[in-house]
């Protein structure tokens, strides 16, 4: 079993009173080039700076070599970084910037005196070692003879060298890298990938890498951690994460997918689309699933010929590939394929059963917890909905004062029971006029569904609950919306049936 | 008839009159006047008086060194302050700011004369007579606080800059917090530095209010030897004009020489 260098567990950390990382652990073997990855504000680089020590986790424990650093400034860390915008001191010269570290280095040196007896001393580096220390480094990002040469007068490919230089001149035991190649062009982004992987061979380090692109995880790492909303989604090798997803959210964002609502109906088999297919993830019978098809597995051929038919209502030249957008019944499905189509054309297409994923839906209805106002409305998500609290209790109504009167005639004051609200992921409704609905929050993600959108909107109050529903509309991520659910789509329970009241 | 044209050398025309009126020949004028005798003939009369006297050579060195004390006791003080304002993720550290710079919203003179009539009260206690008399520290005194705005605003403007990134990178690569200190913040902060130095510096060798009011009129700066002069000898008076000029250049040139290969953006409030 390969050694781990740093081990996070059950690290949480918050911002204030944000949870930024919740409950993640993992760990990083040796020598590996480990990519944290996933969209921006999903808690990779607050990962990242932990282990560099910039930032404290608020518990749990963060080990190197066996050791828990976790409260260990940053200067008695053996790992460096390459920041984001490099962060190079402007007011020294390249060789000052690389040779900061090592200035501040103490090394102890064994010496023999006159008498033959050992003696140790803690020393700084001499000048000439220094020097030489430098010349090998900048040897190793290309830079020979740039020694003198000012931070301003180099370009930006130039100073993520002197920024990778200065932190593997100090022979760190992890090199961190925080999203290095963001501010470079396309194509210098795509040499660096390969010369960072390059130099990851040669120098025999732990890298840990962190970025929002997923081409780049794929290309550079050995194992991958993908990360939303503070929470570890998956870990694996780049090809593992992108051929077997462990949910919508990896699928969604590594690489393009098609992801569809379907049915477990036989022993693997599953049915979307309107039709049955052969698969080979195990579900129990009449389980809801979520489908994930990827552009490329799905083949085409003559319209009576395939499992699915359908008309071709867009085709795009990508260079190598054509993306063909395909309408079955209801469904788009989007698929990759090196031949092209003509548009209105019908085509049939089918998917091997090791082209189609199963995993098992992260939500299937919204649970919240509400009290009951006044007025017999339900607050909950930082908001007040109209409900219908009869349901509590079965046979009951409302009197003229408002009192809900039970079958056997018992008068109830409702004020401020408190209840699980349960809401249907087809039963909410969002509008853009802030007043239509019962709360507001901002829409925080959107995955294409074949023939839906599964949005989830974040409420921005205090409770900051989701709310995730299915819609035929296209939103903007981002959008502030207001949420509307029917008063007769919330469905209420009491949560201690005995003690009605706080 | 084609209508006049305004280019930008056009437009430059009223700025380089005022600058001939009242830069340029005044300085002409101080200059005649300094190499002149009474009768108007040129003569190094004045010059050779000047460098022969020794109480207005000391009255020189006196201003250059109250100047230099007041300097470093702003920067004493003003340092720490902006570090920790600039570098502090307090939500009201701008009214903190205010506090210290609020004061340069009363006028000058008054806030002079509350400062002397304080020292009065002080020295009337008993054990703190010694205050009547202690002239030159009374002087430095008024002198940091009617100028400590002018070197703080400066230092924290150029300290707000340093990216945080940059204490990280050091922390980083292994540098202590001493060492942070004194290889990042006080290189990086240099501009701010110089900047507040010039503007504390020039102003505390000339400015004769703070010593004459707090000083008892014992502490004569280069400032007040000046406007002295000017009553009965222009002559006199434009000679120490002129050397105050020559120490004034040699001053922003050192300076300046010091920081020509920093990047002198923000070095201007």
């Amino acid at each position: 079993m390969a050694e781990h260098i740093i081990e996070l567990q059950n690290v949480m950390k918050y911002y204030d009173d944000n949870l930024v990382i919740d409950n993640v652990s993992f760990y990083v073997n040796k020598g590996e080039f480990i990519t944290f990855l996933g969209p921006s504000g999903c808690g990779k680089t607050t990962t990242l700076r932990m282990i560099a020590g910039f930032d404290l986790p608020t518990s749990g424990k963060i080990l190197l070599n066996g050791q828990d650093i976790s409260a260990l400034p940053p200067n008695k860390r053996p790992v460096n970084t390459v920041f984001q915008r490099y962060a190079l001191f402007p007011h020294l010269n390249v060789f000052e910037n690389i040779a900061f570290g090592l200035k501040c280095k103490k090394v102890r040196n064994t010496y023999e005196n006159a008498e033959g007896k050992r003696y140790t001393k803690t020393e700084k580096l001499s000048k000439k070692e220094i020097a030489e220390k430098v010349g090998k480094a900048l040897e190793i990002v290309d830079l020979e003879g740039f020694e003198k040469r000012s931070i301003s007068t180099l370009s930006g490919g130039q100073q993520q060298r002197v920024a990778i230089a200065r932190a593997i001149v100090n022979e760190p035991e992890i090199l961190l890298l925080d999203e290095p190649l963001g501010a470079l062009d396309l194509k210098m982004r795509k040499e660096m990938q390969l010369e960072l992987k390059a130099m990851h061979k040669r120098l025999g380090i732990t890298f840990i890498y962190v970025t929002h692109d997923q081409e780049e995880a794929l290309t550079m790492s050995d194992t991958i951690v993908v990360m939303a909303d503070g929470v570890v989604q998956q870990i694996g090798t780049p090809t593992k994460i992108y051929n077997e997803p462990a949910n919508t959210f990896v699928a969604d964002f590594i690489g393009e997918s098609n992801i569809l609502n379907g049915t477990v109906v036989g022993d693997k088999k599953v049915k979307f689309c309107g039709k049955t297919f052969d698969c080979l993830d195990d579900f129990g019978i009449n389980e809801p699933v979520d489908v994930v098809v990827r552009p490329e597995d799905i083949r085409m051929c003559a319209p009576e010929a395939g499992t699915l038919a359908g008309e071709v209502i867009s085709v795009v030249f990508k260079g190598i590939h054509y993306e063909i957008t395909v309408q079955v019944g209801k469904y788009e499905l989007v698929i990759n394929s090196t031949e092209s189509r003509a548009v209105g054309e019908r085509i049939g297409m089918t998917i091997a059963p090791d082209g189609i994923h199963l995993m098992k839906p992260k939500y299937t209805t919204n649970v919240f917890d509400g009290v009951i106002t006044k007025r017999n409305t339900v607050k909950f998500a930082d908001g007040e909905f109209d409900c219908d609290v009869t349901q509590l209790y079965p046979g009951s109504h409302i009197d003229d004062e408002e009192y809900l009167v039970t079958a056997g005639g018992e008068k109830i004051d409702l004020t401020d029971t408190e209840v699980r609200v349960e809401v249907g992921l087809d039963d909410i409704s969002i509008s853009d006029d802030a007043e239509a609905g019962g709360t507001t929050g901002r829409i925080i993600s959107i995955i294409y569904k074949g023939d839906h959108y599964r949005l989830i909107v974040r409420t921005e109050g205090e409770d900051e609950e989701d709310f995730v529903f299915s819609t035929d509309d296209l939103w903007n991520e981002d959008d502030l919306v207001s949420v509307i659910v029917p008063r007769e789509k919330i469905r209420l329970s009491l949560k201690n049936p005995e003690g009605k009241k706080r | 008839m084609k209508l006049p044209r305004f280019s930008r050398k056009t437009l430059c025309i009223p700025y380089a009159v005022f600058l001939l009126f009242f830069v340029v020949l005044p300085m002409l004028v101080i200059f005649f006047y300094a190499f002149t005798d009474e009768t108007m003939h040129p003569s190094f009369g004045t010059f050779i008086k000047f460098f022969s006297d020794p109480t207005k050579l000391s009255t020189i060195v006196y201003s250059l060194v109250i100047a230099l004390i007041t300097t470093v006791v702003c920067l004493v003080i003003a340092y720490p302050v902006a570090y920790i304002l600039a570098r502090s993720k307090m939500k009201k550290k701008f009214v903190i700011l205010m506090l210290f710079v609020l004061p340069m919203w009363i006028n000058f003179v008054l806030r002079v004369n509350a400062i002397r009539e304080l020292f009065n009260l002080l020295a009337s206690l008993h054990g703190m007579e010694w205050l009547a008399s202690a002239n030159y520290f009374k002087t430095v005194f008024g002198m940091v606080y009617d100028f400590l705005p002018f070197m703080i605003l400066p230092l924290y403007t150029t300290m707000l800059k340093i990216d945080d990134s940059l204490y990280e990178a050091s922390a980083d690569l292994g540098a202590g917090a001493a060492t942070t200190f004194l290889r990042v913040t006080v290189p990086l902060s240099m501009p701010g530095i110089m900047s507040g130095v010039t503007m504390v510096f020039l102003p505390s060798m000339t400015n004769y209010v703070v010593s004459d009011m707090l000083g008892n009129a014992k502490v004569t700066i280069i400032g007040k030897f000046i406007s002295d002069y000017f009553g009965n000898d222009w002559h006199m008076g434009s000679m120490i004009a002129l050397v105050l000029l020559v120490v004034v250049f040699l001053s922003t040139w050192l300076s300046g020489g010091f920081k020509s290969e920093e990047n002198v953006r923000g070095t201007v409030l």
